[in-house]
């Protein structure tokens, strides 16, 4: 097969951000699947300690939002990210990360107005519409009940 | 097998965010803030619950089971106490996750220095 350098060049162009796009694919399932499973782990393990269901759950989420503190602290969690992706933004522990990372970040302007103030920077608008979302699943659900 | 699911349906959800990230402009913050809606909504309508069933921690780690969590706090509190459950029920659910984050937060802000990029 032979090629004019203008061919083969729209050739690369079009495989290469299509590799990119499966390797970033593959790299968030495989993380992403990875801290879940580590998740179950964690949750059997304190089923098994005789938590209840809620409880386990809620102590499970606690434990990895520990983990991932500490390890974006290393600053270990930022170099998994660079191949997770999605797959290290999506779970409980991302969540963690960007709790930390800003927090540690802007410790520096002042432990009011930079860590207290920039902790939230992520969590408050996800905090903010997922009660808000709630609140109004809660009143839908009162009104169907009631009438 | 239980770890399989969990590996399976997590690795799904997480593949759903990369697709997020690849293919629009969302920030973190805004796709994070549509997969706990993106819970709350789907628990509201009966479908996350199975989901948990199935996959255990593969349902509940990522942050639509925030979400989940969310609705079904909620979902008990207004059973349990009518209206002012709407508004006591999310919070409730989910506080040991939102007081982790901000204690082991300030706590690892406080003893580490941000690495270098």
């Amino acid at each position: 097969m032979s090629l004019s350098s203008d061919e083969y060049k729209k050739m690369g162009e079009a495989a290469v951000p299509k590799t990119k796009c499966l390797r970033n694919l593959s790299g968030a399932f495989l993380i992403g699947g990875t801290i879940c499973t580590i998740g179950q782990f964690v949750l059997n393990f304190y089923l098994d300690a005789g938590l209840s269901t809620p409880n386990a759950s809620a102590a499970c989420s606690m434990t990895l939002i520990a983990f991932s503190a500490v390890l974006t602290g290393f600053g270990v969690y930022d170099k998994i990210a660079k191949f997770g992706g999605g797959g290290t933004l999506v779970p409980i522990t991302g969540f963690a990360n960007a709790v930390v990372s800003p927090a540690m970040e802007f410790k520096s302007e002042g432990f009011v107005l930079g860590l207290g103030v920039k902790i939230f920077t992520i969590a408050g608008p996800v905090i903010v519409y997922g009660v808000l979302a709630s609140v109004a699943y809660g009143i839908i659900y009162w009104v169907l009940k009631i009438m | 097998m239980e770890y399989l699911k969990a590996f399976i349906v997590g690795g799904i959800i997480c593949a759903i965010g990369q697709v997020f990230i690849d293919k629009t402009k969302l920030t973190p913050a805004r796709i994070l803030v549509g997969f706990v809606v993106s819970g709350v909504i789907l628990s509201a309508l009966g479908f996350y619950e199975p989901l948990v069933e199935f996959a255990g921690a593969g349902a509940t780690v990522p942050l639509s089971g925030f979400g989940h969590s969310l609705a079904k706090g909620v979902r008990a509190a207004v059973a349990d106490k009518g209206f002012l459950g709407a508004f006591t029920g999310g919070l409730s659910a989910t506080a040991g996750g939102i007081t982790a984050a901000i204690v082991f937060g300030f706590i690892i802000a406080v003893f580490f220095k941000p690495k270098d990029k």
